[in-house]
């Protein structure tokens, strides 16, 4: 089949199954975008090409899906970095396609070049730029496939614009050559079996799963192992739906703002049970002190996150689907040779902690953020699909938004981008039409990306949009109050000033609300909930609440800040469930 | 510790940006460096010499092996490999100091490749300390201009 290169891009995208990208054309993708114009896949326009981006991964996360985006060269394919990095530190699947000038112009500083493989190098998993046309169907099936397959990740295809408006044979092969790339799915015999003997002998275990678990498509066998063993189970962000949070056996999040009890189990633990995590810095906290007395097996795709900060008494390379159903089995096989350790004191001693040390916050004087998610948890009956922001928001939303479901709770985190929530709630919308998509805001994140409220309400895409405004930077102030001695450098954003959010959007034809007491947050609630279209809500939160608990930065896991400060009868605890004894 | 890594990837452009960026965003320093075509002109072989702390390196190790375009890495013991390197020096010669200068190419067994009035070429081959000895030892007759290729190493057997 003869095509331009233009055709032949669209068509492997059909082949691919896509259904949608997201995108701003620019001079040297018009080929592409022509070439789009004739085809089924519906084609957003963003209001920024960091909101198309991060919109893709939205989508990618909620679906499970690769997401896809455009953008022309230069300054389009710049404002995709950001985006690039925050998939390449949370492993979501993307192909990313820039336009690129004619070949003959490439690195004579033409009009909106930029050397984008150069500059994307080292935050993708693999890009490429494409010197002729009838390279694109390799090229884009071979993306499609190293994106989605192994550790996840996003490719980049920057196409120069004579090769888009080239000619070539279009043929798709049945699967594409890479002889440099060969994930390890399957996990090592022996290794499963030590792991298995461990958990069988072990007093005091934890099972920690993260974002691995969600990208395998692995949490029923997390569930599956948990129960079976009676082990306790805490979660990063990322894994935040791997493991059920109203379940019994779960801590909750642990780390700089995860659960006390969450925390101290890691500390106490004899036995931690990594799956799919990369014991980031946020988890660990000092990492001379964390978990000294426990023994660790760490399951993960990528052989480069194992041994990587913390030491490995038993890696196991492999997909945390096939590791852990294999790992099930063989605990199964083995539990009679094995005289197991009663489990019961341990799960006592973590009831204990979660009766003594729930997560709480003071009901008391202004309207608190807290009580807000809590209420939307409760409302919604944890039944949506969040989006966060970054900060404070973000942090309440994963403390206090119980998920029992993955690809429900969709967050930046290990790169922290700011503004990353509305346009990934935009991408998750699209992927699930029928969902509650809710993003769970902050006033400055929100703004880093606002001009993508337009996309909501030309898509129509109904998202609702919860503004916890503080008037801060609210996690720089927090650290700025506690590390700073008070002294709040260019970080309030005189909420008092601007902007009026309800104005803002209805200006953009949203729906606006705004919150500024106790008695009108579950009607504000609902009202937003009820109505067919997109929603702000601009909440006018207390604007020195911080997030408790907190591991001071360098601080040892289990050195907790801020959450036993009022008196027990003043808190807004919850409920701590009744252990299996 | 020094570690020779012989790396099997792709010839294709941009590999070599790839690689050396995994070194140069840890801050380690490539010593040497040789890239070629193997036998097959679809696949080069990079010789890399770098000098890490064990943990590190098995990390970098790692890094490298997810890079989409390399196929194979091995980390190349000395016992158990063979090591080559090329150099090419211009030394300064006069006429009371030429025959001293030609004694000692000899016993290095290089080769003397272009001569002219105040000058000779020499190309040697061997480990990097034979090299390394042979400069030194040269280097009182005066060094003009000094060229080396990097180090190449195949595994034994």
């Amino acid at each position: 089949m003869r095509l331009t290169g233009a055709k032949a891009i669209v068509k492997s995208l059909e082949d691919e199954g896509v259904e949608v990208i997201f995108g701003i054309p620019g001079g040297v993708v018009l080929p592409i975008y022509d070439a789009l114009y004739d085809s089924k896949i519906r084609n957003i326009l963003t209001r920024h090409e960091q909101g198309a981006i991060h919109a893709a991964d939205g989508y990618a996360r909620a679906t499970g899906k690769v997401g896809v985006c455009i953008a022309t060269s230069g300054p389009g394919a710049t404002n995709l970095v950001t985006g690039i990095a925050n998939a390449h530190m949370d492993s979501v699947p993307i192909v990313a396609f820039t336009g690129q000038v004619a070949t003959n112009m490439i690195g004579t500083d033409a009009f909106q070049e930029a050397d984008t493989t150069g500059i994307t190098l080292p935050i993708v998993k693999h890009n490429y730029l494409v010197k002729k046309a009838s390279d694109l169907p390799d090229v884009i099936q071979e993306a499609f496939y190293i994106a989605r397959t192994g550790r996840p990740g996003p490719v980049l295809i920057d196409v120069p614009v004579d090769v888009s408006r080239g000619e070539l044979d279009y043929q798709r092969k049945e699967t594409p050559r890479l002889p440099g790339y060969r994930p390890t799915y399957k996990g090592h015999k022996r290794q499963i079996t030590e792991a298995a003997r461990l958990i069988l002998r072990s007093e005091r275990p934890v099972l920690f799963v993260g974002g691995g678990v969600i990208n395998s498509d692995a949490s029923a066998e997390v569930k599956k192992l948990a129960v079976d063993n009676h082990l306790p189970v805490t979660h990063t962000l990322m894994g935040k739906g791997a493991f059920p949070e109203t379940h019994r056996y779960s801590l909750g999040m642990l780390g700089m703002h995860g659960t006390r009890y969450a925390n101290y189990a890691m500390c106490e633990a004899d036995l931690i049970i990594g799956v799919g995590v990369r014991f980031d810095d946020r988890i660990t906290g000092k990492l001379s002190e964390f978990a000294t007395g426990a023994k660790v097996i760490h399951i993960d795709i990528d052989p480069a996150e194992i041994g990587k900060n913390v030491g490995v008494d038993i890696p196991i390379v492999g997909d945390a689907k096939a590791v852990l159903k294999e790992l099930i089995q063989t605990v199964d096989a083995l539990r009679k040779e094995e005289n197991s350790p009663d489990l019961r004191p341990w799960h006592k001693l973590i009831y204990d902690w979660k009766k003594k040390y729930p997560l709480n916050y003071q009901l008391e004087g202004k309207l608190k953020p807290q009580y807000i998610v809590e209420k939307l948890y409760q409302i919604t009956r944890g039944k949506a699909i969040i989006c966060t922001e970054v900060g404070q928001n973000q942090m309440w939303a994963s403390q206090y938004y119980k998920c029992d479901y993955p690809r429900r709770f969709i967050s930046s985190g290990g790169l922290g981008t700011m503004g990353f929530g509305l346009p990934a709630s935009l991408g998750a919308q699209v992927g699930k039409p029928k969902d509650l998509v809710i993003d769970i805001a902050g006033d400055g994140s929100v703004q880093m990306t606002s001009q993508e409220l337009a996309t909501a309400v030309i898509e129509k895409l109904p998202i609702k949009i919860f503004i916890l405004n503080n008037g801060y930077l609210g996690m720089v102030r927090q650290w700025q109050q506690l590390f700073y001695n008070r002294r709040y450098s260019g970080s309030c954003l005189k909420r008092e000033v601007s902007p009026d959010f309800v104005k803002l959007a209805e200006a953009y034809g949203l729906k606006g609300i705004r919150v500024t007491d106790l008695d009108q947050v579950e009607p504000a609630i609902n009202e937003a909930l009820s109505h067919r279209g997109a929603v702000l809500v601009d909440f006018q939160v207390e604007e020195e609440e911080n997030v408790y608990p907190m591991v001071a930065p360098g601080a040892p896991l289990y050195d907790m800040i801020g959450d036993i400060l009022y008196p027990v009868e003043k808190i807004h605890p919850e409920k701590a469930e009744e252990p299996f004894l | 510790m020094q570690h020779t890594l012989s790396v099997l990837v792709e010839n294709k452009p941009g590999v070599l940006a790839r690689v050396a960026e995994l070194f140069a965003r840890r801050g380690f320093n490539i010593e040497s460096l040789a890239v070629g075509t193997t036998d097959r002109p679809d696949i080069s072989r990079m010789t890399i010499v770098v000098d890490v702390a064990d943990k590190s390196f098995e990390q970098v190790r790692k890094q490298l092996h997810k890079l989409i375009n390399i196929i194979e890495i091995t980390d190349l013991e000395p016992q158990r490999a063979v090591e080559r390197e090329l150099m090419l020096i211009k030394i300064k010669v006069k006429k009371e100091s030429r025959s001293e200068v030609i004694e000692v190419v000899d016993i290095f067994r290089g080769k003397i490749i272009d001569v002219s009035k105040d000058s000779i070429i020499v190309e040697v081959t061997g480990s990097s300390e034979k090299l390394r000895a042979f400069e030194d030892l040269v280097r009182q007759y005066g060094i003009k201009e000094l060229a080396r290729t990097g180090r190449v190493a195949l595994s034994r057997g």
